[in-house]
Protein backbone atom coordinates (compact mmCIF):
# COMPACT_ATOMS: atom_id res chain seq x y z
CA UNK A 1 0.00 0.00 0.00
CA UNK A 2 1.66 3.42 -1.26
CA UNK A 3 -1.10 6.27 -0.93
CA UNK A 4 -2.36 5.57 -4.57
CA UNK A 5 -5.67 3.99 -3.96
CA UNK A 6 -7.47 7.47 -3.14
CA UNK A 7 -7.20 10.70 -5.15
CA UNK A 8 -7.44 13.74 -2.79
CA UNK A 9 -11.12 15.09 -3.46
CA UNK A 10 -12.46 11.36 -3.75
CA UNK A 11 -15.72 10.66 -1.65
CA UNK A 12 -14.66 7.70 0.94
CA UNK A 13 -16.76 6.20 3.83
CA UNK A 14 -15.26 5.02 7.38
CA UNK A 15 -15.98 0.98 7.78
CA UNK A 16 -18.83 0.43 10.80
CA UNK A 17 -17.32 -1.95 12.87
CA UNK A 18 -16.80 -1.98 16.94
CA UNK A 19 -13.73 -3.76 17.86
CA UNK A 20 -11.75 -4.45 20.94
CA UNK A 21 -7.89 -3.72 20.59
CA UNK A 22 -6.29 -0.15 20.49
CA UNK A 23 -8.02 2.05 17.39
CA UNK A 24 -7.29 5.38 16.15
CA UNK A 25 -10.28 5.47 13.93
CA UNK A 26 -12.60 7.57 16.38
CA UNK A 27 -16.13 6.02 16.59
CA UNK A 28 -18.13 9.14 15.76
CA UNK A 29 -17.07 8.93 12.26
CA UNK A 30 -17.49 5.12 11.47
CA UNK A 31 -20.16 4.70 8.66
CA UNK A 32 -19.99 8.46 7.37
CA UNK A 33 -18.19 9.74 4.32
CA UNK A 34 -16.30 12.54 4.03
CA UNK A 35 -13.76 13.91 1.31
CA UNK A 36 -10.17 12.79 0.97
CA UNK A 37 -8.35 16.05 1.87
CA UNK A 38 -4.69 14.62 1.23
CA UNK A 39 -2.33 11.75 1.95
CA UNK A 40 -0.23 11.25 4.80
CA UNK A 41 2.21 8.89 4.45
CA UNK A 42 2.51 5.86 5.77
CA UNK A 43 2.72 4.86 9.58
CA UNK A 44 3.08 1.23 10.70
CA UNK A 45 0.14 0.22 12.09
CA UNK A 46 -1.03 1.38 15.42
CA UNK A 47 -3.39 -1.67 15.89
CA UNK A 48 0.22 -4.03 15.67
CA UNK A 49 2.14 -2.09 17.85
CA UNK A 50 -0.68 -1.73 20.66
CA UNK A 51 0.64 -5.57 21.24
CA UNK A 52 4.09 -4.94 20.81
CA UNK A 53 4.21 -6.28 17.04
CA UNK A 54 6.03 -4.15 14.53
CA UNK A 55 3.12 -2.75 12.50
CA UNK A 56 4.79 -3.72 9.39
CA UNK A 57 4.08 -3.31 6.65
CA UNK A 58 3.17 0.80 7.02
CA UNK A 59 -0.24 1.47 6.53
CA UNK A 60 -1.16 4.71 4.41
CA UNK A 61 -3.13 7.20 6.53
CA UNK A 62 -5.10 9.48 4.91
CA UNK A 63 -6.42 12.78 6.32
CA UNK A 64 -10.28 12.95 5.22
CA UNK A 65 -12.45 15.76 5.52
CA UNK A 66 -16.34 15.43 7.00
CA UNK A 67 -19.03 18.05 7.32
CA UNK A 68 -20.31 18.65 10.82
CA UNK A 69 -23.49 18.68 10.45
CA UNK A 70 -23.71 15.14 8.94
CA UNK A 71 -21.35 13.69 11.77
CA UNK A 72 -23.85 15.51 14.55
CA UNK A 73 -27.39 15.43 13.66
CA UNK A 74 -28.26 18.18 16.24
CA UNK A 75 -25.34 20.56 15.17
CA UNK A 76 -25.55 23.94 15.62
CA UNK A 77 -22.34 25.43 14.60
CA UNK A 78 -22.22 26.97 11.21
CA UNK A 79 -23.43 24.87 8.35
CA UNK A 80 -20.10 24.96 6.24
CA UNK A 81 -18.16 23.55 9.24
CA UNK A 82 -15.95 20.60 8.42
CA UNK A 83 -13.48 18.60 10.46
CA UNK A 84 -9.99 16.74 9.18
CA UNK A 85 -9.84 13.39 10.49
CA UNK A 86 -6.51 10.85 9.93
CA UNK A 87 -7.51 7.60 8.84
CA UNK A 88 -5.78 4.68 7.97
CA UNK A 89 -6.54 3.29 4.83
CA UNK A 90 -7.79 -0.15 6.37
CA UNK A 91 -10.61 1.49 7.49
CA UNK A 92 -11.80 3.78 4.35
CA UNK A 93 -13.55 2.17 0.87
CA UNK A 94 -14.31 4.11 -1.65
CA UNK A 95 -17.73 5.69 -0.54
CA UNK A 96 -19.68 4.34 -4.25
CA UNK A 97 -19.54 0.88 -3.68
CA UNK A 98 -21.94 0.38 -0.05
CA UNK A 99 -25.29 2.07 0.55
CA UNK A 100 -25.70 4.20 3.31
CA UNK A 101 -28.40 1.40 4.61
CA UNK A 102 -25.91 -1.49 4.14
CA UNK A 103 -23.08 0.89 5.76
CA UNK A 104 -24.79 1.32 9.10
CA UNK A 105 -26.46 -2.00 9.86
CA UNK A 106 -29.08 -2.52 12.23
CA UNK A 107 -28.77 -4.76 15.32
CA UNK A 108 -31.49 -7.83 16.03
CA UNK A 109 -33.27 -5.69 17.60
CA UNK A 110 -34.27 -2.94 14.47
CA UNK A 111 -32.35 -0.58 16.22
CA UNK A 112 -29.44 1.03 14.60
CA UNK A 113 -25.96 1.36 16.23
CA UNK A 114 -27.05 5.10 17.71
CA UNK A 115 -29.96 3.67 19.37
CA UNK A 116 -32.30 5.55 16.85
CA UNK A 117 -35.43 3.48 15.32
CA UNK A 118 -34.95 2.44 11.77
CA UNK A 119 -36.83 3.72 9.06
CA UNK A 120 -38.83 1.10 7.44
CA UNK B 1 -20.03 -1.45 21.36
CA UNK B 2 -18.72 1.97 21.86
CA UNK B 3 -15.60 1.77 23.65
CA UNK B 4 -15.60 4.04 26.96
CA UNK B 5 -12.24 6.25 26.30
CA UNK B 6 -13.69 6.96 22.56
CA UNK B 7 -16.04 9.38 23.66
CA UNK B 8 -15.83 12.32 21.48
CA UNK B 9 -18.79 14.30 20.90
CA UNK B 10 -20.60 12.54 23.71
CA UNK B 11 -22.11 14.98 25.95
CA UNK B 12 -19.60 16.26 28.51
CA UNK B 13 -20.08 19.10 30.65
CA UNK B 14 -18.13 22.26 31.31
CA UNK B 15 -14.49 21.57 30.37
CA UNK B 16 -11.96 23.18 33.00
CA UNK B 17 -9.63 25.03 30.83
CA UNK B 18 -7.56 26.58 33.37
CA UNK B 19 -3.60 25.84 33.71
CA UNK B 20 -2.44 24.41 36.48
CA UNK B 21 0.63 22.91 38.08
CA UNK B 22 1.78 19.31 38.02
CA UNK B 23 2.34 17.63 41.45
CA UNK B 24 6.37 16.55 41.16
CA UNK B 25 4.72 12.82 41.32
CA UNK B 26 3.26 13.21 37.91
CA UNK B 27 6.20 14.82 36.25
CA UNK B 28 7.94 11.83 37.25
CA UNK B 29 5.84 9.99 35.88
CA UNK B 30 5.76 11.56 32.17
CA UNK B 31 9.61 11.25 32.79
CA UNK B 32 9.14 7.47 33.16
CA UNK B 33 7.25 7.39 29.94
CA UNK B 34 9.40 8.91 27.65
CA UNK B 35 12.72 7.31 28.91
CA UNK B 36 11.03 3.47 28.68
CA UNK B 37 9.11 4.75 24.89
CA UNK B 38 11.50 6.76 23.11
CA UNK B 39 15.17 6.25 22.06
CA UNK B 40 16.96 3.78 20.44
CA UNK B 41 15.97 0.53 21.88
CA UNK B 42 12.32 1.60 23.63
CA UNK B 43 11.09 -1.05 26.08
CA UNK B 44 7.21 0.19 24.52
CA UNK B 45 5.21 2.21 22.37
CA UNK B 46 3.11 4.57 23.19
CA UNK B 47 0.32 2.27 21.09
CA UNK B 48 1.21 0.23 23.85
CA UNK B 49 0.83 2.67 26.68
CA UNK B 50 -2.95 3.46 24.67
CA UNK B 51 -3.93 -0.22 24.79
CA UNK B 52 -3.25 -0.86 28.13
CA UNK B 53 -5.15 2.65 29.45
CA UNK B 54 -8.41 1.96 27.70
CA UNK B 55 -8.33 -1.65 28.56
CA UNK B 56 -8.09 -0.60 32.23
CA UNK B 57 -11.98 -1.10 31.90
CA UNK B 58 -14.70 2.24 32.27
CA UNK B 59 -14.57 1.83 35.98
CA UNK B 60 -10.82 2.47 36.70
CA UNK B 61 -10.78 4.52 33.86
CA UNK B 62 -12.97 6.81 35.04
CA UNK B 63 -11.66 6.65 39.03
CA UNK B 64 -8.30 7.25 38.21
CA UNK B 65 -6.59 10.76 37.17
CA UNK B 66 -4.57 11.00 34.05
CA UNK B 67 -1.30 10.35 35.23
CA UNK B 68 -2.64 7.95 37.31
CA UNK B 69 -3.61 6.05 34.28
CA UNK B 70 -0.23 6.21 32.39
CA UNK B 71 1.51 4.61 35.71
CA UNK B 72 -1.21 2.32 35.84
CA UNK B 73 -0.64 1.10 32.23
CA UNK B 74 2.87 1.27 32.41
CA UNK B 75 3.50 -1.08 35.38
CA UNK B 76 1.17 -3.44 33.35
CA UNK B 77 2.89 -3.24 30.16
CA UNK B 78 6.16 -3.77 32.20
CA UNK B 79 4.90 -6.87 34.45
CA UNK B 80 4.20 -8.11 31.20
CA UNK B 81 7.39 -7.60 29.30
CA UNK B 82 9.11 -9.36 32.69
CA UNK B 83 11.11 -5.97 33.06
CA UNK B 84 9.59 -6.22 36.25
CA UNK B 85 7.77 -8.64 38.54
CA UNK B 86 5.03 -9.12 40.70
CA UNK B 87 7.08 -9.95 44.16
CA UNK B 88 9.77 -7.22 43.10
CA UNK B 89 6.64 -4.67 42.84
CA UNK B 90 4.59 -5.86 45.76
CA UNK B 91 7.85 -5.48 48.17
CA UNK B 92 8.43 -2.23 46.81
CA UNK B 93 4.99 -0.77 47.28
CA UNK B 94 5.03 -2.30 50.87
CA UNK B 95 8.31 -0.59 51.75
CA UNK B 96 7.45 2.92 50.47
CA UNK B 97 4.05 2.88 51.83
CA UNK B 98 5.96 1.94 55.37
CA UNK B 99 7.91 4.91 54.61
CA UNK B 100 5.60 7.19 54.29
CA UNK B 101 3.65 5.90 57.30
CA UNK B 102 7.12 6.49 59.64
CA UNK B 103 8.00 9.59 61.59
CA UNK B 104 10.47 11.23 59.46
CA UNK B 105 14.29 10.34 60.77
CA UNK B 106 15.93 12.76 63.33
Amino acid sequence: MSGDRFRPGERVRVRVADTLGHVRTPHYTRGHSGVVESYAGAFPNPEELAYGRSGEPAVPLWRVRFEQKRLWPDYSGRPQDTIVVDIYEHWLEPAETKSRRTARPKNDKGMTRRGGKVKR
Amino acid sequence: MQRHHDMGGLPAGPIDLSAHAHAPWEKRVSVLMNLLSRGARPYFTVDEMRRAIEDLGPDEYDRLGYYERWITAITRILLERGVINVDVLGRKLAEVTERRRAPPAR
